[in-house]
């Protein structure tokens, strides 16, 4: 599996080739976008809980500063371990250091993207821990060596049919049904014992709670329980940007994204963790580590990023995307995909190397219109493309033919001299009304034609009936 | 206020034609000028005019585009309004023509002062004219696709359909994803083909499945998309047309050849 932004081109050809992904693609988003639709229809100002998301994270990203120490106070003070990344490898090193020290050998992961985005699967298994994926899909894409493919359902791009052959494979129990339950049944059994043996429990933050020091994990399935309880050591490994004030302020961006993500009302398991185990407590780990993690966003917030720092991961922007729904999420060759992903990549891997991305979208605006933070991802992918443009990082070829654009249309004249010459250009293709083929147009003319044509321009038919006085009727 | 200074007949729009308008479709500028004649405006067409930017602001290049943007600017900043048959070249005056010069205060009020007296022709005859076309009959099914930039920068959704409704004889069929992008996109579709085209086949899919003979939009650049990719794999099933043109009583015309391209004169 090639993940790699720069060939995004070679990507999309191979995922439109293949038309199994469409259908398993199709599965996933059909369901996420009508369930969206009807948990919305069900919420009462949906309108203005996106208007107050939105204020809630503008507030923490401007005060990051403020909610960044508030949050360390009291983490310390309830017990826990604050360490602070700036980079991705420093996170995987704090993380490979307290599994050295406690001389853990298994290690159970709750999904997690920013364990994702800082690369501690692959650091884990180089370091030669025993890697447990918890959460059904990514132990299905752990089995099938995939990237997630989505930052929500991270195996999305296997169909039923897939899990069943990995299971079969890979499971020491296996099942003969096909049956989702029987599927679920068979790696409960796989992982049941791996969760009470595991001597490390790594989980994700969906939100850090600054009143508290408080870590707030949402799952469906229970994983994220079951790899942080049984364990001695949590670790949390988590964005500088998953800040809010309190949990009055966490239950708002909680509603809003479980609706956003699977239409649900709320997860099956929402649990908030506060320290580690205090004398008394039948349960929990003997510590709690929370890795902040900045990783380039400090830097989004001074480069009119900051509208991005919003996003609470909901996966919305993707399950509504015309792009995404026909290329799924390892054409993008980042850690995030879709709409989000096309931002979030040339900030995180370089603009220069993921510039493709930005110019990936056709600006429909769909993506902002379901952002439950209202981020103005077309916004930002244009500011993106100007990043790039400004760095001349787009290719030459395309600056040349912009720049030659520009000059013509800044000179309505000229503009309109070339336009009519242009016209009389393509009507030397015209067959029957229609270009099928025509030279610098095979990008249109390879899957579409193009309607040819008339005599002359709006310009040169309105000017000459300006001229013989007839009034403005079509000729 | 605006429908009275329109019922006194005072009321001076500018037309900026659009590219694609100009270019392939010249009846929509004849089409744009009728419908605002009749909704009781004094149409001017300014000589001095060309492209919205568009191609240049998506391609990055924001001075190129401020350049182009600073002419339209001061080609069009003595209309009352400005009224565009397009709903993403209308977006990008309305909606975007600020952003360029926020560093900018002189241009940035002109860019502002454009912004608020630009409209989308369709939306600017319900919400700004009070105008219902009268004795305009179609005997046809039409299906429409509501054009991104139009629909999500402007709000453009319900006027066309109520012009459309009081078209004698005509139809309108819904369409499954209506507001979903057929995948023009401007330059995306040259940039990235293999897309484009994965996208406007599933969407010619949902216009067939309407059976309807007329596929309607607001926008050129996404007509010509899908009635391209219509005519390459079903040729002959569906017509494509501007809204405006329908509501200027020239479809009739098109269904039968008349003056769509000049090869059928």
């Amino acid at each position: 599996m090639q993940t790699n932004p720069e060939r995004f081109k070679e990507n999309v050809a191979e995922a439109l080739a293949n038309p199994g992904l469409k259908v398993a693609i199709r599965r996933t988003t059909d369901r996420a976008e009508s369930k969206r639709a009807a948990a919305i229809q069900n919420f009462p100002n949906f309108e203005q809980a996106r208007e107050q998301g939105t204020r809630i994270k503008d507030h923490v990203i401007r005060h990051l500063d403020h909610y960044l120490a508030r949050f360390e106070r009291n983490a310390v003070a309830s017990g826990a371990v604050v360490h602070w990344a700036v980079d991705a490898a420093q996170a995987r090193d704090i993380v490979l250091d307290i599994c050295r020290r406690r001389k853990g050998r298994r290690v159970t992961r709750a999904k997690s993207m920013l364990g994702e985005e800082i690369g501690l699967a692959q650091a884990l298994d180089d370091a030669g821990f025993e890697r447990v994926e918890t959460d059904l899909a990514e132990h299905i894409i752990q089995l099938a060596g995939d990237p997630p493919s989505h930052i929500v359902w991270p195996s999305m791009h296997r169909t039923r049919e897939d899990v069943v052959r990995l299971f079969r494979e890979h499971h020491r129990n296996p099942t003969d049904s096909v049956d989702i339950a029987d599927l679920v049944d068979s790696a409960r059994r796989e992982l049941r014992g791996k969760f009470l043996s595991a001597d490390i429990g790594i989980t994700g933050a969906n939100f850090l709670l600054a009143d508290s020091g408080s870590v707030c994990t949402v799952t469906n399935e229970g994983n994220a329980e079951l790899t942080t309880t049984p364990t001695d050591v949590h670790i949390v490994t988590a964005g500088i940007e998953k800040l809010v004030p309190s949990m009055a302020h966490a239950m708002p961006l909680l509603r809003l994204l479980v609706r956003s993500a699977t239409g649900g009302e709320i997860t099956q398991y929402t649990t908030f963790y506060t320290g580690p185990k205090r004398r008394g407590d039948a349960d929990g780990p003997g510590e709690f580590h929370i890795v902040l993690v900045d990783n380039g966003r400090t830097r989004m917030l001074s480069q009119g990023m900051a509208e991005m720092l919003r996003c609470i991961r909901c996966g919305a922007c993707m399950n509504h995307c015309v792009v995404y729904k026909h290329i799924g999420g390892h054409a993008y060759g980042g850690v995030y995909p879709g709409p989000m992903g096309s931002v979030l990549t040339p900030n995180l891997d370089g603009l220069q190397r993921a510039r493709k991305l930005a110019h990936a979208c056709t600006l429909n605006g769909r993506c902002q219109e379901v952002c439950p933070v209202q981020i103005p991802l077309p916004k930002l992918l244009r500011a993106l493309r100007a990043s790039s443009w400004e760095k001349k990082y787009e290719p030459p070829v395309n600056r040349q033919a912009v720049r030659g654009f520009v000059q013509l249309a800044r000179r309505p004249r000229l503009f309109q001299w070339f336009s009519s010459l242009g016209v009389l250009g393509m009507r030397l293709f015209s067959r029957g009304g229609w270009i099928s083929s025509m030279p610098f147009a095979s990008g249109w003319t390879a899957c579409r034609d193009l309607p040819a044509p008339g005599k002359a321009t709006f310009m040169s038919l309105y000017s000459q009936q300006r001229k013989s006085g007839n009034g403005i009727d079509q000729p | 206020m605006a429908i009275d200074r329109v019922n006194q007949g005072v009321l001076r729009v500018g037309l900026f034609v659009t590219c694609l308008a100009n270019t392939m479709r010249p009846s929509v500028g004849f089409a744009s000028i009728k419908l605002l004649e009749q909704a009781g405006c004094v149409v001017e067409v300014p000589e001095l005019q060309s492209c919205c930017g568009q191609p240049a602001f998506n391609s990055g290049d924001d001075e190129g585009t401020r350049e182009i943007a600073r002419g339209i600017i001061s080609t069009f900043e003595d209309f009352d309004y400005v009224v565009v048959p397009s709903g993403s070249c209308g977006g990008m005056i309305k909606a975007h023509f600020p952003d360029l010069f926020l560093d900018q205060p002189g241009w940035l009020d002109r860019a502002r002062k454009l912004s608020d007296r630009t409209y989308e022709l369709l939306s600017f005859l319900v919400d700004i004219c009070g105008w219902q076309p009268k004795g305009v009959a179609l005997d046809a099914t039409c299906t429409y696709h509501d054009s991104c930039s139009g629909l999500r920068e402007l709000g453009v959704y319900d006027q066309p359909r109520k012009l459309l409704s009081a078209v004698e004889g005509l139809t309108l069929v819904p369409m499954d994803r209506s507001t979903e992008c057929c995948g023009f996109g401007g330059t995306f579709c040259v940039k990235y083909p293999d897309i484009s085209n994965a996208i406007v086949g599933e969407k010619v899919e949902h216009v067939l499945a309407t059976n309807a003979q007329l596929l309607l939009g607001g926008d050129m650049g996404c007509l010509m998309n899908m009635a391209g990719k219509l005519n390459r794999e079903n040729p002959g099933r569906v017509t494509a047309m501007h809204t405006a043109e329908v509501l200027a009583g020239m479809a009739g015309d098109f269904l039968e050849g008349r003056v769509l391209n000049a090869d059928k004169p």
